[in-house]
């Protein structure tokens, strides 16, 4: 990269108060990356209540019968964690976290294209979860229609389906704002010298991802109003008893929500195409395939929805066509697979925590991806459609994908953001223990799927009784995992090791730079003459 | 921040991107009505004909003619005729209120007939008239909204064109107002053929 970016005696970011106080100098700040740290917070404290809620999932189903809790109540549980999950924790995730906090400074800038947009996208978030939130607790009972909001029953239900439709379109409004900001930043504010080749793998991936939610959300936006008007007006549009048609619901929702699975797992590739360089010392394999490809899953990823719908009514050459495209999308993915694999060959590697994490994320990757594959072919999905196979494939590339991602980042540029190091052995013992969680929860569900269990029922036949148990106990590991690291983590940002600006010898703009990065990050905008990714 | 900066393009490059992603809120619902009317396309021909052509027609040279007072007062901005940009914005903002007191007339008609989403009178029709018009009122009734919408936005622009916070040399503020004016319209000439004209 640059030289050296040269930085005075400037206050760091968290020190800057711009004369505000108290919870003030958080919320009413436009700094992009006091709003990704205000993401941050606001993420995890959905994740407590997500993980929560799919715990309770997990006893419930331990034993045949009903155990902690009843069928309308296990359809209550599933959805409002599925809700909670995707709209208010992997969508966002990523891009709204890292993005806001790296992206100017890993392309040289002093801020996001509108910080003030920025920062009411923040509210707009804020505003969306506390109403998908407020639909656990308000009036005729949690929604039962599972993350999906399935016509006609989501305006049949007499649960509260308002707020919750209502708190969707509304965050997918802040997921537009962010992507729009995003995409005018890349264009406009790389540093001199830094061409869109020279520009590193994590703002490519939220360039594409920042295509998708531009163009994905609309249509989701739609969909959730017309649902809106079909339970306030009765209009008939999803009602097949006045002439409308539930499956055309189906597909405008996935024209949306199978483009947000790459919303979710774009960011996720960008994190761990950074973290694998660094603790290789090496530089990134086929930079170009990993940007074409970056491109292409976005791109081609527009056209694989109907894949959600297999048993739900289509012409022969829909499937055909539709199972056709779900393989050649599986291309790009396997190529920055083969990518990470061949830029740690023959690197010098340093076995920290998010090396361990990224290393992890490839085995899980895999495994979703390839159980994908599975689905994506029309005898075998016709077989597995519906069952627990869904839900563990899912959850190996979501919560696998993302998850780990999100994970690996965190400690990654967790000195960059809190100017402290968090603790390495506690890290790796809270990685072990998750890791191992995970397995043993989500691995069951593929079984049990193969074998006809189906999902989204509360009670289950005896004879899968057995990989229920692991299952369960899985979960309960993996939040144990997950408390380890979450504790080392606070703890960590509070009394760790002071880090220095470049802990991990990375190459990209935000090691250049001190640890917490002050107010503008750079003093003098640099001027960027290499490659990405160089190691001298 | 030390310095503050403005980019014009990037500002221009913002509004582009979000007139870009309205454009795809109405096309889901443009995909509903090419569906539903290739399923009933007799029922989506008769029920075209209970619509009122003539003020639907007015609607839309209003809607014409406010695109080009709100085009000009840019243009006028430039010039540094700030009364004449003024006037011009107003103008937009009148005729953009004639169009809602049309819209509510024409809505009050049909209501007066027993036909909105819901009524007894419509669902005894069959599925193409209950789709047709929930389709006619669900567009007809989102645009009004974003009619609503544009005024405000263009309310905020004549404030600010009147205290000189947009000027000559600074007006790309009033121009993504216009652009998106622009856009409201746009799908007005979409709309207008859709349920009015099309036989």
């Amino acid at each position: 990269m640059s030289e050296t970016v040269k930085q005075g005696a400037h206050k760091s970011y968290l020190e800057e108060t711009g004369g505000r106080k108290g919870i003030f100098k958080w919320i009413l700040s436009t700094d992009h990356k006091r709003i990704g740290l205000l993401y941050l917070y606001s993420i995890m404290t959905w994740f407590v209540i997500g993980v929560a809620l799919g715990i309770m999932m997990k006893l419930e189903l331990i034993a045949p019968g009903k155990t902690i809790m009843g069928a309308q109540a296990y359809n209550a549980t599933f959805t409002v964690h599925g809700v909670i999950m995707i709209f208010l924790i992997v969508i966002p995730g990523l891009p709204a976290v890292f993005g806001n906090f790296l992206l100017p400074i890993q392309i040289g800038a002093k801020d996001v294209a509108f910080p003030k947009l920025n920062l009411f996208s923040w509210y707009i978030y804020v505003a969306g979860s506390i109403l998908v939130v407020a639909s656990l607790f308000a009036g005729g009972g949690p929604p039962d229609t599972g993350w999906t909001f399935y016509a006609p029953y989501s305006f049949k239900t007499g649960t509260n389906m308002l707020p919750a439709v209502v708190g969707a379109f509304v965050l997918g409004f802040s997921s537009i704002l962010t992507g729009l900001n995003f995409l005018v930043t890349i264009h406009r504010l790389r540093a001199p010298g830094m061409t869109f080749m020279k520009m590193p793998v994590f703002p490519w991936t939220l360039y594409g991802t920042a295509w998708i939610q531009l163009l994905a959300t609309p249509i989701v936006g739609i969909t959730l109003l017309m649902v809106l008007g079909e339970r306030i007006f009765n209009i008939g549009f999803f009602d097949p008893a006045k002439g409308g048609d539930p499956i055309l619901y189906q597909h405008l929702f996935w024209i949306y929500s199978h483009p947000a699975v790459y919303i979710m797992i774009l960011p996720a590739m960008g994190a761990i195409s950074e973290i694998i360089p660094t603790f290789s010392r090496k530089t990134i394999f086929g930079y170009r395939f990993i940007v074409i490809s970056t491109l292409a899953i976005a791109f081609v990823g527009y056209f694989v929805w109907g894949h959600h719908m297999f048993t739900s009514g289509m012409s022969g050459t829909a499937l055909f066509t539709f199972s056709i495209l779900t393989f050649i999308v599986a291309i790009p993915s396997a190529i920055k697979v083969f990518n990470w694999v061949a830029t740690m060959h023959q690197g010098s590697i340093l076995l920290k925590t998010p090396f361990m994490w990224a290393a992890s994320f490839i085995f899980v990757f895999l495994i979703g991806g390839l159980t994908g594959l599975v689905l994506g072919a029309l005898a075998t999905n016709v077989h597995v459609h519906d069952t627990a196979f869904v839900v563990g494939h899912f959850h190996f590339i979501v919560f696998g994908g993302t998850g780990f991602a999100f994970f690996g980042a965190v400690h990654y540029w967790f000195p960059k953001i809190y100017g402290r190091m968090y603790d390495e052995s506690w890290a790796k013992t809270g990685w072990l223990i998750f890791f191992i969680g995970y397995l043993a929860l989500y691995g069951p569900m593929l079984y049990l799927g193969i074998k006809g269990m189906p999902r989204r029922y509360f009670d289950y036949l005896p004879e899968y009784h057995g990989p229920n148990i692991l299952s369960s106990l899985g979960a309960l590991v993996m939040v144990s995992g997950f408390l380890i690291i979450l504790i080392n983590l606070i703890r960590s940002a509070r009394h760790g090791e002071k880090a220095e600006a470049n802990p991990w010898g990375g190459t990209n703009l935000e090691w250049q730079i001190s640890s917490p990065p002050s107010l503008e990050n750079f003093d003098e905008i640099p001027t960027i003459d290499k490659a990405t990714y160089k190691y001298d | 921040m030390s310095q503050v900066h403005r980019d014009d393009i990037g500002s221009k490059m913002g509004m582009w991107l979000f007139i870009f992603t309205e454009l795809l809120l109405f096309g889901g619902l443009f995909i509903t009505y090419a569906v539903y009317r290739y399923l009933h396309p007799e029922a989506f021909h008769l029920a075209s004909q209970e619509l009122d052509v003539p003020i639907g027609t007015i609607n839309t040279i209003i809607l014409l003619i406010s695109s080009a007072t709100i085009a000009m007062s840019v243009t006028a901005i430039q010039q540094k005729k700030k009364k004449l940009s003024l006037g011009l914005i107003a103008a937009t903002i009148i005729l953009a209120a004639v169009f809602l007191v049309n819209k509510y007339f024409e809505w009050g008609a049909k209501f007066d007939h027993g036909i909105f989403p819901g009524s007894e009178y419509l669902d005894q029709l069959g599925y193409g008239d209950v789709l047709f018009f929930g389709l006619y009122f669900f567009m007809t009734g989102l645009h009004a909204f974003h009619i609503i919408i544009g005024m405000v936005v263009l309310g905020f622009m004549y404030v600010y064109v009147k205290n000189d916070r947009l000027t000559h040399d600074n007006f790309q503020l009033l121009e993504n107002g216009g652009l998106y004016w622009h856009l409201v319209d746009l799908i007005w000439i979409f709309l207008f053929p859709l349920f009015y004209l099309i036989a």
